[in-house]
């Protein structure tokens, strides 16, 4: 049964510098990085090459010593130049150069008639597609141990700016339905297919077989996976599902079909600082350099890896996260304002309407927001805000405040199973207290995950 | 601002780690970001934008709200006075002097409450090693409002920096308080020096001259309390209390207006209302809060009604509006989000608790003839409990999620 859900609760940030539809042609990356901090979760990485080793696409470049079936593998061809380490022996980026023509390790097809679920498992581990499946609690990679009782997908991103995915994957359809049948094969229960009801569906979804497809209406975060969950068949304590975007279901049909490990993706370039915002084709890990060099509006400015609320600040060289399907740039905002607190605004946007926050007589302006933090941190003072913006029978602000307190039985009484940080991304963007919510969340979640 | 911003910069080390101000650092902080909104950008992970709001200008929003009240009670601090003496009982008769009574007696009350709470919060704010809270902006502001124009400033000083250091900072700050510091203040001075905030003498300033003869300064509260008591009709003893300076001064329309003595700020419902408008559509306050709030009161007037056991009890419910600071505190007191429920289903009871106290005091207890103060403070004191509830309600729903 296919369940048509709306949401009342929760923001759409406007901001400009949407993608246009079209796919630029910009010069393509020269070098890409494996970032092991993408992957949550992941524990003791084991590093299996040296630099100056030349690699191909698909060649096994770490794994996690306490997780050794899932490998980590190169998304290009060409000669490790760096294993780049932080404190501590911390790894923290693997770079590689890019051969002109890729080079791809031939996996070998996968036909799901003559296979049987733990080779199944054994396969897509082994090939680097693995860590595209995303288990919850906790949102760590899925352990190939488990298995989940239903896998969730969003087919559709709400956050700001977020690419178009019916856009992004066009001429996939097939690799997006061979990925799904194989999902299919990995889960004791259904695959959710969650499409965006507020909109006419693209065909790579609705065309899609084999699944039941959820319709899902309303402002962000109707589109995150988190609260789909929460709508269809909420995760209590014991339980484990599967996430996996739909990108990811994409590299899994690849490499059903054709054998081979491809990483190569349609993102959105977005921002109010870039000046061509366009859909790039790339592949994961790819230094953003040659996106971003050239095409500012400004010169201080914040290259984001992913979306404003839940990206990762990056360096103007800096390599595109593996969960990452787009480029975000705004102003950077480490300036001071002269009575910043007080004087009314209509050019910076605010869920709330206090005084002189006028944003909201402007609902369908685009707004450029920059990076200032907008206040101090204090306690826990106005109510009801948090709530207002999680369309899930969640009580964030008393979470936290367990989290804060680490106070287990609370926090799992209070459903620190059914989130992750995206989910409450929005409670940290409207907070009047400026706490940094998703740290916190990730700081229960580890409290709770290794206890 | 280029020069203010220089200045900023060129004392800045003084107050840094090794100035010779360090332990400053919070008071020289608390004026830098009230000139200048911080620099501070978000951080490497997580939101990379932030809204604009924040917790100064939320507090401004309610302070903004308030000044209604504020204005209407300057004024009418002084139209009371006119009255009284006998001179001036046109409402806009002698408007300068009236204006300039009331601003003679009021300002120095506001001044001496920002100056006595702004010290200890400074104080404890460098001490105690934390940024000075906002939250003050409202209570020094709320402090005035709820007490007679005539209360001694040694009083007033007393009574904020009892409510500052022992309703807050002793619990760790704005946002850890359990009671609402301004109704504690008040509660203080009630319990301390009952004669100088209660009874007939105090609502009214005098001054140097006498008052017409008959003249009673006696609040609504109490005339309907005592029509209870002689079996009276209230709205009979209230048309016909005070004739003296004037007919109507407790009719329904003038107590709504508020040109009734009282406490500085408590008297109009009209600017009470207009405050509502305010922090209802500014989002800060809790509609639910202030909507359950009157319909608390007024619910219970009814079940008084029904009882009707003395003639106080048979008043009209909606009286109960707009006498006393019942709208007033339901409007910004009851709604302070911290002391409040702070879950939405709590709010609601919250509200309404707070609305029903208020009448059951008000009308079966001598010693309090006005009630709300007690009923916010009994209700900051509940709230945590009905939260409590709230909360167990939804991990029960998610309980039994899992086990069905």
């Amino acid at each position: 049964m296919s369940k048509i859900v709306k949401l009342k609760k929760g923001f759409d940030i406007n901001l400009a510098g949407k993608a246009k539809q079209e796919l630029a042609d910009f010069a393509p990356a020269q070098t890409f990085a494996i970032k092991p901090t993408d992957f949550i979760g992941l524990q003791r990485p084991k590093v299996l090459v040296q630099e100056g080793d030349t690699v191909k696409a698909g060649t096994p470049i770490l794994f996690d010593k306490a997780m050794d079936q899932v490998k980590y593998v190169a998304p290009v061809s060409g000669e490790i130049i760096e294993v780049k380490r932080g404190e501590k022996r911390k790894l923290l980026e693997i770079k590689i150069l890019a051969d002109k023509e890729i080079i791809r390790e031939n996996l070998g097809k996968i036909d799901l008639q003559s296979i049987d679920r733990p080779q199944l498992v054994n396969r897509l581990a082994e090939s680097g597609v693995w860590p595209n499946l995303i288990q919850r609690p906790f949102g760590v990679v899925a352990n190939p141990e488990d298995t989940p009782k239903a896998i969730f997908i969003s087919a559709f991103d709400t956050h700001p700016l977020a690419p178009d995915l019916g856009f992004a994957l066009q001429g996939e359809e097939q690799y997006f339905q061979a990925g799904l049948d194989a999902l299919a094969k990995l889960t004791s229960g259904k695959v959710h297919l969650n499409v965006d009801g507020s909109k006419s569906v693209p065909a790579i979804f609705s065309g899609a077989k084999g699944v039941q497809i959820n319709q899902f209406s309303g402002p962000h975060p109707a589109g995150n996976v988190g609260v789909q969950i929460h709508h269809l068949d909420p995760i209590n304590k014991g339980e484990i599902a599967w996430t996996i975007s739909p990108y990811g279901v994409v590299q899994i049909g690849k490499l059903m079909i054709e054998g081979i490990y491809d990483a190569s993706k349609v993102i959105a370039l977005t921002g109010s600082e870039l000046t061509k915002t366009a859909y790039v084709r790339t592949t994961a890990g790819a230094s953003v350099s040659t996106f971003v060099k050239g095409n500012l509006n400004s010169g201080h400015v914040r290259v984001i890896s992913g979306n404003v609320l839940t990206g990762e600040k990056i360096a103007m060289e800096g390599y595109l996260g593996f969960y990452h399907n787009q480029i975000t740039v705004i102003p950077e905002g480490d300036y001071y304002e002269f009575l910043g607190w007080a004087k009314p605004t209509t050019e910076k946007l605010s869920y709330h309407r206090a005084l002189g926050l006028l944003s909201f007589l402007k609902p369908n302006k685009e707004f450029v927001l920059d990076s200032n933090a907008r206040g101090e941190e204090r306690a826990f003072v106005q109510t009801g805000v948090f709530e207002s913006v999680t369309p899930m029978d969640i009580l964030p602000v008393y979470l936290l405040k367990a989290i804060m307190a680490e106070d287990f039985d609370e926090m799992e009484e209070l459903g620190i199973y059914e989130i992750v940080e995206e989910d409450l991304a929005l409670c940290e963007f409207v907070d009047v207290s400026k706490h940094p919510v998703q740290e916190l969340v990730r700081k229960g979640i580890e409290l709770i995950q290794y206890s | 601002m280029k020069f203010l911003r220089d200045l900023m910069d060129k004392q800045r080390p003084l107050f840094e780690k090794g100035g010779k101000l360090e332990s400053l650092y919070y008071a020289f902080e608390a004026g830098e970001t009230f000139l200048f909104s911080p620099k501070h950008t978000t951080g490497i992970k997580g939101a990379q934008v932030k809204d604009a709001i924040d917790l100064k200008r939320m507090m401004i929003t309610v302070v903004v709200a308030m000044i209604p009240a504020l204005l209407f009670g300057i004024y009418n601090t002084g139209h009371q006075h006119f009255l009284a003496v006998g001179e001036a009982a046109g409402l806009w008769d002698n408007f300068g002097d009236k204006l300039l009574i009331g601003l003679q007696l009021v300002l120095p009350i506001i001044i001496v409450s920002y100056a006595a709470g702004g010290l200890v919060e400074a104080a404890f704010a460098v001490i105690r090693k934390h940024p000075i809270n906002e939250g003050f902006l409202v209570t020094g502001m709320l402090i005035p409002l709820v007490v007679p124009a005539t209360t001694p400033l040694w009083q007033v000083a007393l009574a904020t920096v009892f409510a500052v250091v022992i309703a807050k900072e002793v619990f760790g700050g704005t946002g850890m308080n359990i009671l609402n510091v301004a109704m504690t203040a008040r509660a203080f001075l009630y319990f301390a020096y009952p004669a100088q905030i209660s009874g007939d003498l105090v609502w009214t300033y005098l001054g140097e001259k006498t008052a017409v003869d008959g003249f009673s300064g006696a609040t609504a509260l109490a005339v309907a309390y005592n029509a209870g008591v002689d079996g009276v009709p209230v709205t009979e003893a209230l048309a016909s209390h005070n004739t003296a300076i004037g007919s109507d001064l407790f009719s329904f329309s003038n107590m709504f207006m508020g040109w009734i003595p009282g406490s500085i700020g408590e008297t109009s419902t009209l600017m009470a209302l207009i405050g509502a408008v305010i922090l209802i559509a500014t989002g800060v306050a809790s509609w639910k809060i202030i909507v359950s709030g009157f319909a608390g009161a007024y619910a219970m007037g009814l079940v008084m009604n029904l009882l009707a056991v003395n003639e106080y009890m048979a008043m009209p419910p909606q009286y109960h509006w707009v006498m006393g600071g019942l709208a007033f505190g339901i409007v910004f007191m009851a709604t302070d989000p911290v002391s409040a429920s702070q879950t939405e289903t709590g709010k609601w009871i919250y509200g309404l608790m707070i609305g029903m106290l208020t009448v059951i005091i008000r009308v079966t207890n001598p010693a309090y003839p006005e009630g709300i103060m007690l009923a916010v403070l009994f209700m900051n004191v509940f709230a945590p409990l009905i939260d409590y509830y709230v909360v167990k309600a939804n991990k029960t729903r998610r309980l039994q999620r899992a086990t069905v």
